[in-house]
């Protein structure tokens, strides 16, 4: 592998710019002329415009315009849309309701898009943003996703009779009833998938720059996915033609998921630019974090897991309602159908599933993707479910789940997923062992010497990641392809370029990428740029979510470097007069096999570009570009146990220990891979003992600072025991599975599991704060 | 922030001059409450008078068991006084866990006390204490000054510039803190000299910090965290909001009443 390829612990190479205080992120970009933005936003969770007056505050100093959505609508910019078609089970398509970038006759949550006050600066801005007088007349609100769905709930979109998006179904529901008819045992729970704000470290903002002379726009934004972000903004929104706009994210401070969605305001900065003839810029606040951007999980649900008598599963049926907010953000409706229900099988060997999903609107902040999207969810209802099963059935959390693993691959659920390969024991084994839980009851006795209860939790994951063959979204109903694109493009002195479609903001790209070039050509890392992030640089890419950037967004590194290899070969072969398919590429050499004739990479590299003898018919240069559309999902799975303390006096809880035992197949940096499981663990402790997202009946966000939404901080966290066990995906050349997700997937249930045991109560919803543990406690 | 003026005071007399002149002026010390809030636009002083630099409001003074703390003393100087440790370990414990460092190196005492948020740290200390709040007009005892959320016994232009109080046999302070805000949501102050002692209660009363007479009487002839345990806060009296009902913040008062009975020994 080399000391920077493949499995080294390479220090990242982003990181000097970044613990410096030298990144670029869009809020450092500066273009001349370039003015300040505010939006001026609804206060009330559901109300009809009756009028905006701009007059006020047009007349304020300094500033440009003030422009609402009748001139937004009267210019012919469009709304904004869902990309994933869902069907209900009677066949109809989903009721999508209209989501204007300014709204114009109606609002529908708390921070709702109205106008936007463009002045010289931001306060200018801000104080003229407060003197647009907007007449609302206000209309009853709903939050709470069932109490939508009731009769006389008020009606939010005209289109979406009873607040209902869609109602769709998986699985067979007569097999799954009829088996859970005939099951020994039955377990039955209600379970709550709390409210996530994505709090991603910097906050989206977006720069929109039109170029009159050239006529030509230019955006810069805190996306995850820039070429999406403008095929989205030209076909669907019509702010531009494609090769009039170009989309940079540059340094892009954290996602989550919330930055892969098209909002309004980026939007709006385009138009507003070309409406003003000036640089349009806007960062949003942290209270507008908190307020628009799509927030993640918010999950009903009741689930009946059925057993036999050997404690086999023979059914789960899940009945879900999905709270998608005020309106369908882009990939609102995959996230609680297709990355949701597709993974109820979880581990385990279940013959007969049935999931019904009913996604609805309220008058929330829209909701889509955030980190695991849609398998966390799947993962609580399952391992929840599993552990309170064992309870039930009187046998081992562990053991319950051992009984009912998938041993053999490749393997397919009843809803639709085929998994490849893995080895769920292994990690079971691992975490079980790093645990040391058969040594728990003596720990958990000495506790209650001191008056603790402490308890154990396990969870056993699986996710879905690389999202995924094309051919096969597409029949699901995605508006995209999920594949990836890469460039290499070896300059005449032999150091690389990679282009890629993947995105990075946080993962490490410019090193991992760097290492699997690395790795092939045996140059050191240095010499190689990974460019991303900016459409006129970049040929077409999809981005990066779902954990798809090593699978995907290297597996096309990877075919583009076997060109260039096979390229760089034959100029060698001719050079050294040797046979092609008896060169090598080894340590920064071309070389003939098993002898000393050799050429340097930079040699071959020269010889391309000089082109004074190159094959007879060869092209000069050398650079060659790919496309890969995996075969399949990668399916990263593992084991999570947590050991927890609680003072019953308060119900305070303390994670004395937590073990992740994962399998992501191949690993590039594994300590970048560790990170990203203490990343994902710190969400999903977040989840589970500190993030409450409330509104209150009128529709306000109560949470809206970090006064009152607590995000977990290292003080709150243990030192995480972090191992991998692993099976090669089978799917993609480097059999890579993924792991940026799984630690937010797979910690929650074990969180919760591991607090209910310590008290002897299962009702406890997440966030278990120290109030609710403290009644649990006292209930119990 | 809408757009306001600062000076920078180098004198009690000046600051209270500038105050006198300036309309819709207000004092800051920290700010580490006003400039968040002005930062929000729900506050709009025209003139901010910053009092944070008058030398005669700094530094720690302790005679024997007497101790005097300027008003523009910073938490992190209360908590890292090894002096105010050896005669006062309390205060200066509590100093250590108000909010996080930042927090600590801003804010004063002055302005805590001056605020009076209902879930701030010294409030309950300055009440279990009896201290003496000094001002550029006068002195106030404690127990008159707290006068409910937000509310004190300070007239508009009035400037603390000192607190002092005499050091207790034993004291200790027992937090259970919001975990987002890191305020309190029940702290208590427990303070005993010979058969008197006080137990203030932060952070969880309706009417902000308040003192827990029946445990005071209770501790009095048994001082021991057993002497509360047939004791009840009146949760009719007790803050509730979506971080805890009065019924927790009730129990949390009593917990963190016996805790830091046991703390203080």
């Amino acid at each position: 592998m080399g000391i920077e390829g493949i499995g080294a612990r390479v220090a990242r190479k982003e990181d000097k710019r970044f613990i410096t205080g030298k990144g670029r992120f869009t809020e450092d970009m500066v273009v001349p002329g370039m003015k300040q933005a505010v939006f001026v936003r609804s206060p009330h969770a559901h109300a009809n415009i009756k009028g905006i007056d701009v007059s006020a505050a047009k007349a304020m100093p300094g500033v440009i315009d003030v422009l609402a959505g009748d001139e937004l609508a009267e210019d012919g910019i469009g709304s904004l849309i869902c990309g994933w078609m869902i069907h209900s089970r009677d066949g109809s398509p989903m009721n999508m309701g209209e989501w204007r970038p300014l709204a114009q006759s109606k609002v529908r949550y708390v921070g709702d898009a109205v106008a936007i006050v463009i002045a010289d600066t931001r306060a200018q801005a801000r104080d003229a943003a407060e003197a647009v007088e907007v007449e609302y007349k206000v209309l009853p609100v709903v939050t709470d996703p069932a109490e939508t769905l009731q009769d006389g709930a008020p009606q939010i979109h005209d289109n979406a009779p009873g607040n209902l998006i869609f109602n769709w179904g998986i699985g067979e529901e007569e097999a799954t009833d009829s088996a859970l008819a005939g099951a020994a045992h039955v377990t039955e729970m209600e379970i709550v998938n709390n409210r996530l704000v994505p709090n991603a470290m910097e906050p989206r903002a977006a720069l929109g720059h039109y170029d009159a002379a050239e006529d030509h726009y230019t955006c810069w934004t805190t996306s995850q996915n820039p070429h999406v972000a403008r095929l989205v903004m030209s076909a669907f929104y019509n702010v531009a033609p494609e090769n009039k706009l170009r989309v940079i994210a540059p340094d892009v401070g954290g996602g989550f998921g919330s930055k892969i969605y098209i909002y309004p305001e980026e939007i709006v900065c385009l138009w507003a630019s070309k409406k003003t003839g000036v640089p349009v810029k806007w960062v949003a606040d942290r209270t507008e974090a908190f307020l628009t951007d799509a927030h993640g999980r918010d999950h009903v649900t009741k689930v009946k897991m059925g057993f036999d008598a050997d404690n086999r599963i023979v059914g789960l049926k899940v009945d879900t309602i999905a709270n998608l907010g005020a309106y369908m953000s882009l990939f609102s409706s995959a996230t609680p159908t297709y990355l949701y229900a597709t993974l109820l099988s979880g581990q385990y060997n279940i013959p007969n599933i049935y999931g019904n999903v009913r996604a609805v609107y309220t008058n929330t902040a829209p909701v889509d993707a955030y980190r695991g999207a849609g398998r966390p969810e799947a993962t609580y209802v399952l391992e929840r479910t599993m552990e309170t099963a064992a309870r039930e059935l009187g046998i081992s959390p562990a053991e319950l789940r051992r009984a009912n693993l998938i041993r053999e691959f490749p393997h397919q659920t009843p809803v639709i997923m085929n998994y490849d390969t893995g080895d769920f024991e292994a990690s079971l084994n691992a975490a079980m062992k790093a645990a040391d839980y058969d040594g728990f009851p003596a720990r958990k006795a000495e506790a209650e010497g001191r008056g603790k209860k402490r308890g154990i939790g396990m969870s056993c994951y699986i996710e879905a990641c690389g999202i995924a063959p094309s051919q096969a979204v597409g029949s699901l109903g995605a508006g995209v392809g999920l594949w990836e694109s890469a460039e290499v493009r070896v300059n005449a002195v032999g150091t690389i370029e990679v282009l890629t479609g993947s995105h990075s903001h946080g993962q490490g790209h410019e090193t991992t990428f760097a290492q699997l070039v690395s790795d092939r050509l045996g140059i050191p890392i240095d010499n190689v740029s990974i460019v991303h992030g900016d459409t006129d640089k970049v040929q077409m890419g999809m981005g990066t979510y779902g954990s798809r950037s090593g699978a995907v967004g290297m597996s096309a590194i990877v075919k583009a470097l076997d060109k260039v290899e096979k390229k760089a070969k034959m100029i060698a072969a001719h050079l050294l007069e040797a046979d092609e398919a008896d060169i090598v590429i080894e340590n920064g050499q071309v070389k003939v096999a098993g002898t000393d004739k050799a050429l340097g990479w930079h040699e071959v590299a020269l010889n391309a570009y000089t082109a004074h003898n190159l094959p007879g018919g060869m092209e000069p240069g050398l650079k060659e570009g790919a496309f890969y559309d995996p075969a399949n999902f990668t399916f990263p799975a593992g084991c999570y146990i947590c050991e927890v303390e609680v003072d019953p006096q308060t119900g305070k809880t303390e994670i004395i220990q937590f073990v992740a035992a994962d399998d992501f197949g191949n690993i590039i940096n594994p300590m970048i891979v560790e990170g990203q499981v203490h990343g994902g663990v710190a969400q999903g402790i977040g989840q589970a003992l500190l993030e409450g997202t409330v509104y209150d009946e009128g529709g306000q966000l109560l949470t809206a600072s970090y006064m009152d939404y607590c995000m977990p901080r290292a003080g709150d966290l243990p030192s995480f025991q972090v191992s991998h066990q692993t099976t090669e995906c089978t799917t993609n050349p480097l059999g890579i599975k993924g792991c940026g997700e799984a630690g937010a997937i797979g910690s929650p249930p074990a969180v919760i599991n591991a607090i209910t045991d310590a008290i002897g109560n299962n009702n406890l919803t997440m966030p278990a704060t120290s109030q609710k543990v403290w009644a649990a406690v006292n209930a119990a | 922030m809408y757009e306001t003026s600062y000076h920078r005071a180098e004198s009690v007399e000046e600051a209270a001059k500038k105050m006198g002149t300036a309309e819709g002026g207000k004092y800051v010390a920290g700010g580490q409450t006003l400039i968040p809030t002005m930062k929000q636009r729900l506050a709009s002083p025209d003139a901010l008078i910053d009092l944070r630099h008058i030398p005669d409001m700094k530094g720690i003074s302790i005679n024997g068991k007497d101790v005097r703390i300027g008003a523009a003393t910073t938490h992190a100087e209360v908590a890292s006084s090894a002096d105010l440790d050896a005669v006062c370990p309390g205060i200066a414990s509590l100093a250590g866990h108000i909010g996080d460092p930042h927090v600590r190196h801003m804010g004063t005492i002055g302005g805590s006390i001056a605020n009076n948020d209902p879930a701030a740290d010294y409030p309950a200390a300055m009440l279990a204490l009896g201290a003496a709040i000094h001002t550029n007009k006068r002195e106030i005892a404690a127990g008159d000054f707290f006068a409910g959320m937000f509310e004190t016994a300070l007239e508009e232009d009035e400037i603390i510039t000192a607190v002092s109080f005499t050091a207790p046999e034993k004291c200790a302070y027992s937090k259970f803190p919001n975990p987002a805000s890191r305020y309190a949501m029940a702290g208590v102050f427990v303070a005993r000299t010979g058969d008197d002692v006080r137990v203030a209660v932060t952070g969880a009363g309706m009417d902000g910090v308040f003192r827990w007479e029946e445990a005071e009487s209770a501790l009095g002839s048994n001082f021991a965290a057993s002497a509360l345990e047939g004791l009840a806060v009146n949760e009719g009296e007790m803050l509730s909001d979506i971080h805890g009902s009065a019924e927790y913040r009730a129990n949390l008062v009593k917990v963190m009443a016996m805790r830091a009975i046991a703390e203080a020994g």
